[in-house]
C-alpha cells in the first residue's frame, strides 16, 4: 500500500524532531553525567592539594595551575604569530599562487592530528633543541595547534571590518599599516577576542599533543617559590608538567589510587565547568565589546 | 574614529610587545608599535622617512609570521618522514609487509611489524562514526533551518558549538563509564572495541558535520525551495527531492571533514578501543588504530630502535592521510562550486 504524502511528511518531521531533540538528549545527559559524577568531588582541598599515587585523597592542584600556566604561555607565543599572519592573508596577500599556498598550509596543519603534532613537538623541541619534557615544550606544541585557528580567526575578524572604515583611514593619509594597527584591529577586537577565548578552550582540553611534550609527571611543587629559574617554582618554564587533561587520561588508563574514578569524574568536571566558563564568557565579552564599540544598542 | 582607538592599548596592543621577547624577531615591530602611542604629541612631525619604515616593518612582520607557518609544515613533513622512512631503509623492514602485515609484534623473535590491524582499526572507527554522526547531522541541520529555525538559533546551535568544545579525554572517560558498560550488557565481550570507539567518535565529529551541512543549507537560494512548495510539494517532498540533492556535495565535504576528525583523534579512542593488536572478529572486540598504539607505545619504546621507528612510520601513515584526506576535501569542494 502506498502511503499518502501528507503522512510521509508527518513521518518525516516526526523523525526529525526526534533526531535533533536526541541530540540536545545527548549533550544534556553528557554534561550532566559529568556534573553529576564530578561535582561531589570538587572542593577547596580537591582543586588545591596535590595527586596521591597509592592513597585515596588526592587533588589536582598542581594539574590545574599547570593547564593554567601552559595556556598563558601558549597564548603569549600563539596570538602575536596568529594575529600577524592573519593580517598577512587578510590585508597584503594578493590573490594568486603564493595565496593559495598559505591557505593550503593553514588548512593542512590545522587538520593534523594533534598526536602527530605532539610527536613532532618530541622530536624537534624536546629532543632537538633539548627543552626535555617541559612546559615550554608544551607551549609550542600547543601553538603548532592552535596557530592556523588563530590565522582563521584574525583574517576573518579584519575581512569582517566594512570597507568604508578601511579607507577613511588611508583617505586620512595613514599607513596600510597604521590603518590596520588603528582602525581594522580595534574594530575586529570583538571577533578576535572571542575567537581567541573559544581557541583557549580548545587548548586548555587538548592531551594528545602535550603527552609526550609537556611530559606526564609533575614534580613537587614549592608555591611560595616564585623565582622562576629555580626547578621547584611554579613558574619554571623548563620543568616538566603534567595537565589536568593529561592527568584525566593518565588515571583512566594507569592508576592505580583506590579512588581513581571519583577523581578522574571531579577532574572531568573541573573541566568541563572551565571549558564552559570559556564559551560563555567570549559569548558574553564578545556582546559587550560588540555594544560597546560600535554604539549599537 | 576616536571612540575605536581606546581599546586599541588593552586589546592587540598589549599582545604584541609581548611576542618581541618571546619570538626574539619582531622587536623592530614591538619598538614601533610603542613609538606612536608615547610620542603622540610628536606625531604629525614625523617625517615621511619614519612613517615608510613603520610601513615595512609592520609588513615584514607578518611576512615573517607567515614564514614561521610555512617552515612549521615542512619541518613536520621532513621531521616525521625522515623518522618513519628509516624503518624502511635503515631498519630493513619491508614496506608491503608493513602495510599489509597482519602479525605485530616488535619485540618478538624475529620481531614483525605488520600495521595492517591498526589501518584498518582506524578506517573502521572512522567510517563507523561517520555513518553514525551523517545523518543524525543531516536531520539536525534540516531541524535548524527548516522546521524551528528560531530555535535551532538560539538553543540547538549553542548547544553543538558546546559540543565541539567538550575535551577529547572527557568523552573518552564518559565512553569509558558509560558505553562501555552499556555496550557490555547487551552484547558479547567487554564492551571494550570498534563499536565503543565508533560512538564515542560520532558524537564528537556531529558538530563538525552538523555546521557545514547547516551552512549550506541556509546558503541555499531561496528559489529552489519556494518553486517545490509552489508545484504543491509537501515539506518531505520539497526536503528529500530537492534539498537534499543540493546540499549533498557539501554535506559530503563535511562527512570527509569528520571522518578526517576521526581518523586523527587519538585519547578518546584508545580509551575505549581496547587496544589488542589484532584485526577484530566483531565490533564488540578489543582492537586498535594507528593513533592508539602511538600514545601506547611511544613512551616504552628508546629512541632509534626499529622498535621506535616503527611507531614514526604508523605517525608518518596519520600524516599522509590528513593529506589525503585534505585533497579529497578540496577535489569535494571545487567540484560543489561548478
Amino acid at each position: 500500500m502506498r502511503m499518502s504524502n501528507k503522512t510521509a511528511d508527518r513521518i518525516a518531521t516526526a523523525v526529525f524532531y526526534f533526531f535533533a531533540f536526541l541530540i540536545i538528549a545527548v549533550l544534556a545527559s553528557l554534561i550532566g553525567f559529568i556534573l553529576y559524577r564530578g561535582l561531589g568531588q570538587i572542593s577547596w582541598h580537591f582543586l588545591t592539594s596535590p595527586p596521591e599515587t597509592f592513597k585515596t585523597g588526592g587533588g589536582i592542584g598542581p594539574q590545574l595551575f599547570n593547564s593554567l600556566f601552559l595556556l598563558v604561555l601558549t597564548m603569549i607565543i600563539t596570538v602575536p604569530l596568529g594575529i600577524g599572519a592573519g593580517i598577512y592573508m587578510a590585508e597584503y596577500s594578493r590573490p594568486g599562487r603564493f595565496t593559495d599556498f598559505i591557505r593550503l598550509v593553514v588548512e593542512v596543519l590545522s587538520s593534523f592530528p594533534s598526536i602527530v603534532v605532539g610527536l613532532f613537538g618530541l622530536l624537534v623541541f624536546v629532543q632537538y633543541f633539548d627543552l626535555k619534557f617541559s612546559l615550554l615544550a608544551g607551549a609550542l606544541a600547543l601553538t603548532v595547534f592552535n596557530l592556523p585557528l588563530m590565522v582563521r580567526i584574525t583574517e576573518q575578524g579584519i575581512r569582517g571590518v566594512p570597507r568604508e572604515q578601511k579607507e577613511a583611514g588611508l583617505a586620512l593619509g595613514l599607513t596600510r599599516w597604521h590603518t590596520i594597527t588603528k582602525v581594522l584591529l580595534p574594530v575586529s577586537l570583538p571577533t578576535i577576542l572571542t575567537g581567541t577565548i573559544l581557541a583557549a578552550g580548545r587548548v586548555f582540553g587538548e592531551a594528545a599533543a602535550l603527552l609526550f611534550t609537556a611530559g606526564m609527571s609533575s614534580p613537587r611543587l614549592d608555591f611560595t617559590d616564585w623565582n622562576p629559574l629555580s626547578p621547584v617554582s611554579p613558574l619554571n618554564p623548563l620543568r616538566p608538567a603534567e595537565t589536568l587533561a593529561v592527568h584525566i587520561w593518565k588515571i583512566n588508563s594507569e592508576g592505580v589510587a583506590p579512588d581513581a574514578a571519583q577523581i578522574a569524574a571531579g577532574a572531568s568536571a573541573v573541566l568541563i565547568l572551565t571549558v564552559l566558563l570559556f564559551n560563555l564568557g567570549s559569548r558574553w565579552l564578545g556582546r559587550f565589546l560588540y555594544r560597546k564599540l560600535t554604539a549599537s544598542r | 574614529m576616536n571612540a575605536m582607538r581606546q581599546p586599541s592599548p588593552g586589546g592587540p596592543g598589549d599582545a604584541k610587545p609581548a611576542a618581541a621577547p618571546a619570538q626574539g624577531k619582531p622587536d623592530s615591530a614591538g619598538a614601533k608599535k610603542g613609538g606612536p602611542s608615547a610620542g603622540n604629541p610628536a606625531r604629525p612631525k614625523r617625517s615621511r622617512r619614519s612613517r615608510t619604515a613603520s610601513e615595512w616593518q609592520g609588513k615584514a612582520y607578518t611576512l615573517i609570521c607567515v614564514a614561521i607557518l610555512i617552515v612549521t609544515i615542512f619541518s613536520m613533513v621532513f621531521f616525521v618522514a625522515s623518522k618513519g622512512l628509516a624503518t624502511f631503509f635503515t631498519n630493513g623492514v619491508s614496506v608491503s609487509e608493513f602495510l599489509t602485515g597482519i602479525k605485530w609484534s616488535p619485540d618478538g623473535e624475529p620481531p614483525s611489524f605488520g600495521a595492517l590491524p591498526f589501518i584498518t582499526g582506524s578506517f573502521a572507527t572512522s567510517i563507523l562514526a561517520a555513518c553514525i554522526a551523517a545523518p543524525l547531522s543531516f536531520c539536525a541541520a534540516v531541524f535548524m533551518t527548516e522546521l524551528m529555525p528560531k530555535f535551532g538559533k538560539r538553543f540547538m546551535q549553542p548547544v553543538i558549538e558546546l559540543l565541539a568544545g567538550i575535551p577529547s579525554v572527557v568523552y573518552g572517560f564518559v565512553g569509558l563509564s558509560v558505553v562501555v558498560p552499556f555496550l557490555r550488557s547487551i552484547f558479547p565481550g567487554q564492551g571494550l572495541g570498534i563499536a565503543a570507539g565508533a560512538i564515542v567518535l560520532s558524537i564528537m565529529i556531529l558538530p563538525t558535520i552538523t555546521s557545514i551541512a547547516t551552512d549550506s543549507l541556509s546558503n541555499l537560494p531561496r528559489g529552489l525551495k519556494e518553486g517545490s512548495y509552489a508545484l504543491g510539494a509537501t515539506r518531505w517532498q520539497t526536503i528529500s527531492r530537492s534539498i537534499l540533492p543540493a546540499v549533498l556535495p557539501s554535506m559530503l565535504t563535511g562527512v570527509v571533514l569528520g571522518i578526517a576528525r576521526a581518523f586523527g583523534e587519538a585519547l578518546a579512542v584508545q580509551m575505549v578501543i581496547g587496544n589488542s593488536p589484532h584485526i577484530p572478529r566483531s565490533l564488540f572486540e578489543s582492537a586498535s588504530t594507528l593513533t592508539s598504539v602511538i600514545t601506547l607505545s611511544m613512551g616504552n619504546t628508546v629512541k632509534d630502535t626499529v622498535q621506535n621507528n616503527v611507531l614514526w612510520s604508523l605517525a608518518l601513515v596519520l600524516l599522509v592521510m590528513t593529506f589525503v584526506f585534505v585533497g579529497i576535501v578540496r577535489l569535494l569542494e571545487r567540484r560543489a562550486r561548478r
